[in-house]
């Protein structure tokens, strides 16, 4: 028996009542940073004992919760779910760092902020790592708190509006989950909710639709997908950076992580069934989402579009149903978080500077604070995915992946590629380059503790382009067991409308 | 002819608690009858607490030891497993209510000087206050255990009004704003005689079909009796309309908004929980053993209250203003989620206990968080008593931030997020509904707790993301309140992260049914 999983759930936990305690706002801060970096060595310590052909689920941990219902406190990762359990350990001290000062401004408890983050990080590992269905859906509801009150609290002038509207849309799909969370307990009469148990328990393809729609539209809305995605601008904008960094590198994430790992695990053949649909959806949200970004004036609104374009992209990977789509997909999952939370956090430095969110009160920013310019440039490039750096690698397997299986889709989403260069470089040409704006002649460029909030996103984002096989080699296996439930429903159905028209 | 009437046998050791209660009653209405002024609250207190402590410490040592099979005291009344795990929740319900009457702030000083009267002036600087609480108090309690535990219908009436009466009048004791706090009693008062005498109407209709008062034989009547529907049906659904009017289910839930804000705020507390978990106990006993044979009638009327009164609740309350009408709303909104597990209740044992558990639990849960939160309403004060405009609430998470964490806990609680204990009294209830096959009530359900879960965090937004006022209210948090606050501090979130001990009681409660 060994505890990695519940040491690093623990560890934040317990973090955040310590922070929460200390009266002294820079010891708090220098708190937060040694327990996420703590959390960090030690998820990197338990990741290099994966082994990738090993067990599906390993450091599996079980604990009886609350028997009556069948609760368990089951931990355990997969492949997917160890790279995103990564993605989170990595970017929390690097948002601790850039969140130095944000809660200085006004007068509010600056503790009270970087507690909420950990006890935020402890939820972002606890969903990924829940193999129990019932208590993935307490950390998927669970963590919307935290989130809520640090947009509420600390977030831009329209910040309680965004964070009702975040907490509200994102409570209903939950509930809408727990009524298909209860269904699908009371249908399979497993008296368990072990995800192990679960998996294959309901064959009646009626009650499969049913509870793949429940579960399905809650991550939807999380994700978020076109059409549910209108409490996304709102709250990425009005929460600080940090924050913004979080909810959308990770915490939407656990949407897209819930459609491969649930929704196509435990319902294959309604998978199958709603895959057009699915795909129709993400083939829209990806246009959609690009070309409203283009006509953003908002920095943080413009990136925050540029993600729901993004997460069209992973959507279509996870139904396109190849290998090479859902790696791409997941390996997507993990870039999107690196390259939008850079950008996210440049933006915010700009803010910062500034004092404004607009992209017209800034220009020429690349002469007086070339680094600046320089990091921000990398990470939008990122963002487009420019051969070489790694959203390249990611979005070019999705597309390749879902060509195999559907064309037409994988058509039409390329030209997200076009319109991203667009939505970036206009960006990037509107604030960083052309005659130095008077307003922004003063700015400093980075300093030192942006510099290390900086590096190492931007060496990630390098590093992940040219040389993604170890994240590739684990997610790989994991997705290869997720995608074949719906394979097998794929080739019968083919092969009885063969039969049916010989 | 055998003249000789046998004597009743009564078994005194069961009906213990309640004799507890009442007789400690009755000894607080000698003390306000002969001990002096100065000593009364000094005896009360003390004698008050006391009675409710020891009257849950037989409760417990009887579920401990046995737990009858057959009705008790001839038959009047019955305790079983389900009696007694409700008899405990009322019993600490009551407790922790009453030590929230621990400053004289929230009592009239004289319940009969005219509001704004020279005798109102002269009581005011007397010091003058009304000790006759506890007593009533202890009445409304005694009324609250024989209630649920009622088994017959006259034995339910008579504790419906011993429950009642002792309410109707503290009601009307608020010390502040006390035009609203008559008007709230009268109402109460009237409305609750036209909803007794629709109980006591069915009562008769009912005995008129089938030749008996008693639960289990208006429950064998069912099968035996023919040709007497009309007498049945409309007997049944007056009876409903009494038991429901005490739920405030809809369309019966008018009183609860207007009473509850204007009690003084333990008795809004004590009335929110105890009468609530009384009336539920009574709903249950009347709907399973007297017309459990008659499920099919009523079961799909049932469906109809249970989503009207979700729906009511949960849109009513977003438009209130008054913090306290809003959690009288809120109520009325549980009492929905409540009924759906009423209707859970099937025909088969197996779905029985665990909807049964699951109310049993969800009473608890609710209880506990409900009187929270009523306490947390008497600390935060303004000059003219509690501040009970909710504007007056706005940035109270900067000046008393404890005060408004904890608020927000309880409020979080009523909308069911999970690691409270609101999710798992939720989770229960919605599962024994599933698994009843009473799915779209469920949806109906989870909808409305997306509804009401606005007005929640509505009140959250306003202590947290907005700037107090200049001359904001005050937060007086005496030594009883930090108590309670605290006690359901623990029970919100023990129960939240650690329910199965908890649940494991109600179910070994449910096990047993309610005897017949």
């Amino acid at each position: 028996m060994h505890y990695w999983l519940s040491t690093l759930i623990g560890v934040p936990v317990v973090g955040a009542i310590g922070v929460a305690a200390v009266k002294n706002d820079q010891r708090a801060k220098q708190a937060t940073l040694g327990i996420s970096l703590l959390v960090l060595a030690l998820a990197v310590a338990m990741a290099v004992q994966f082994s990738p052909n090993g067990d599906k689920f390993q450091f599996t941990e079980t604990y009886n919760w609350v028997p009556s219902f069948g609760v368990h406190f089951g931990l355990g990762v997969d492949g997917i779910a160890l790279v995103l359990i990564l993605l989170s350990v990595v970017l929390v001290p690097i948002v601790v760092l850039a969140s130095w000062h944000e809660a200085e401004k006004g007068k509010r408890s600056a503790r009270t902020y970087f507690a909420l983050l950990l006890v935020l990080e402890a939820m972002m590992i606890g969903v990924f790592a829940a193999t129990d269905v019932f208590l993935f859906y307490v950390f998927f509801e669970a963590m919307l708190i935290p989130m809520y009150f640090m947009i509420g609290s600390y977030g831009g002038a329209q910040r309680s509006y965004a964070a009702v509207k975040f907490l509200l849309y994102s409570l209903f799909g939950g509930l809408l989950m727990l009524v298909a969370v209860i269904a699908l307990y009371t249908i399979a009469g497993k008296g368990s909710f072990m995800f192990s148990d679960l998996v294959g328990s309901i064959q009646d393809v009626g009650t499969q639709k049913w509870l793949f729609l429940g579960f399905f539209i809650a991550f939807a809305i999380k994700a978020p997908l076109w059409p549910f995605h209108t409490w996304l601008p709102d709250a990425a904008a009005q929460a600080p950076a940090g924050a913004a960094v979080l909810l959308v590198g990770v915490l939407d994430k656990v949407g897209t992580y819930g459609m491969l790992r649930f929704c196509l695990e435990l319902f294959p053949d309604a998978s199958h069934y709603f895959t057009p649909l699915v795909l129709v959806l993400s083939v829209v949200g990806i246009v959609y989402g690009a070309i409203v970004a283009i006509g953003q004036t908002d920095m943080k609104r413009l990136i925050a579009y540029t993600s729901i374009s993004h997460f069209g992209f992973i959507t279509l990977g996870v139904f396109a149903i190849t290998v090479n789509a859902a790696s791409g997909a997941t390996l997507y999952m993990v870039n999107h978080g690196f390259s939008t939370g850079a950008l996210f956090l440049i933006a915010g430095f700009l803010i910062h500077r500034r004092g404004s969110q607009y992209i017209s009160d800034y220009g020429g920013v690349q002469k007086v604070a070339p680094l600046l310019a320089g990091t921000f440039l990398v990470a939008g490039l990122s963002g487009l995915a420019l051969p070489g750096l790694n959203s390249f690698v990611s979005e070019f397997m999705v597309l390749i992946g879902s060509y195999e299986t559907q064309p037409v889709y994988a058509i039409i989403a390329t030209s997200g590629v076009v319109l991203a260069a667009i939505y970036i470089l206009w960006m990037y040409q509107r604030t960083m380059n052309g005659p130095t704006a008077d307003s922004v002649r003063e700015m400093k460029d980075l300093n030192g503790r942006e510099k290390w909030v900086l590096a190492p996103l931007i060496a990630v984002i390098i590093a992940l382009g040219f040389f993604p096989k170890p994240l590739l080699d684990v997610i790989n296996p994991a997705v290869k067991d997720s995608i074949s439930q719906v394979q097998h429903v794929q080739e019968a159905s083919k092969a009885s409308v063969a039969q049916e028209g010989q | 002819m055998n003249g000789t009437i046998p004597a009743p046998t009564i078994e005194y050791a069961l009906l213990a608690p309640m004799l507890v209660v009442f007789g400690a009653a009755i000894i607080g209405v000698l003390v306000e009858a002969f001990a002096p002024r100065y000593l009364r609250s000094a005896i009360h207190k003390p004698l008050t607490l006391l009675a409710l402590a020891g009257a849950f410490v037989i409760t417990i040592w009887q579920a401990r030891t046995n737990i009858p099979t057959r009705p008790s005291a001839m038959g009047a009344v019955a305790i079983d497993g389900p009696a007694l795990f409700i008899w405990g929740t009322i019993l600490v319900l009551a407790f922790v209510s009453v030590l929230l009457i621990n400053d004289e702030g929230h009592f009239v000083a004289s319940a009969s000087a005219v509001p704004g009267s020279a005798e109102e002036e002269r009581a005011l600087t007397e010091g003058a206050v009304h000790t006759e609480v506890y007593p009533l108090v202890l009445f409304a309690v005694g009324g609250m255990l024989l209630f649920p535990a009622a088994n017959d219908l006259l034995a339910m009436f008579v504790a419906l009004e011993v429950m009642s009466l002792p309410l109707y009048l503290l009601c009307g004791l608020a010390r502040r704003r006390r035009l609203l706090s008559q008007e709230a009693a009268v109402k109460y008062f009237l409305l609750g005689a036209f909803s007794s005498a629709f109980f006591l109407y069915g009562t008769a209709l009912l005995y008129g079909y089938a030749g008996s008062v008693d639960l289990a034989k208006i429950g064998s009547a069912l099968g035996s009796v023919g040709g007497q529907d009309t007498l049945l049906y409309i007997g049944v659904a007056m009876l409903g309309v009494g038991l429901l009017f005490k739920i405030g289910a809809a369309p019966f839930q008018a009183w609860k908004p207007d009473v509850y804000q204007g009690s003084p705020t333990p008795i809004t507390a004590l009335m929110a929980s105890g009468t609530l978990v009384a009336a539920f106990g009574a709903l249950l006993r009347v709907f399973w053993v007297a017309l459990g044979g008659l499920q099919w009638s009523w079961t799909p009327i049932m469906w109809g209250v249970a989503i009207l009164t979700m729906v009511v609740g949960a849109i009513l309350a977003i438009t209130q203003t008054d913090i306290k009408r809003m959690l009288a709303y809120s109520s009325i909104a549980h009492g929905g989620f409540l009924l759906i597990g009423v209707v859970a209740l099937g025909d088969k044992q197996q779905h029985n206990v665990s909807a049964l558990s699951a109310l049993l639990f969800y009473l608890v849960a609710y209880g506990f968080t409900t009187v929270g939160a009523f306490a947390i309403v008497t600390t935060v004060r303004d000059a003219g008593g509690e501040a009970w405009h909710l504007s007056r609430w706005a940035g109270l998470g900067k000046r008393r931030p404890l005060v408004a964490v904890v608020f927000s806990l309880f409020l979080l609680a009523f909308a069911g997020i999970p690691l409270t204990s609101g999710f798992f009294g939720k989770y229960a209830v919605f599962q024994a509904a599933v698994e009843a096959g009473a799915t779209p009530l469920v949806v109906v359900g989870v909808v409305s707790s997306a509804i009401a879960a606005f007005f929640y965090v509505r009140v959250i937004v306003l202590m947290f993301f907005s700037d107090p006022a200049a001359d904001g209210p005050s937060v007086v948090i005496p030594g009883g309140t930090w108590a309670v606050g605290a006690a359901a501090v623990l029970a919100t979130v023990v129960l939240g992260v650690f329910p199965q001990p908890v649940l494991d009681l109600a179910h070994t409660a449910a096990q047993s049914l309610f005897v017949r």
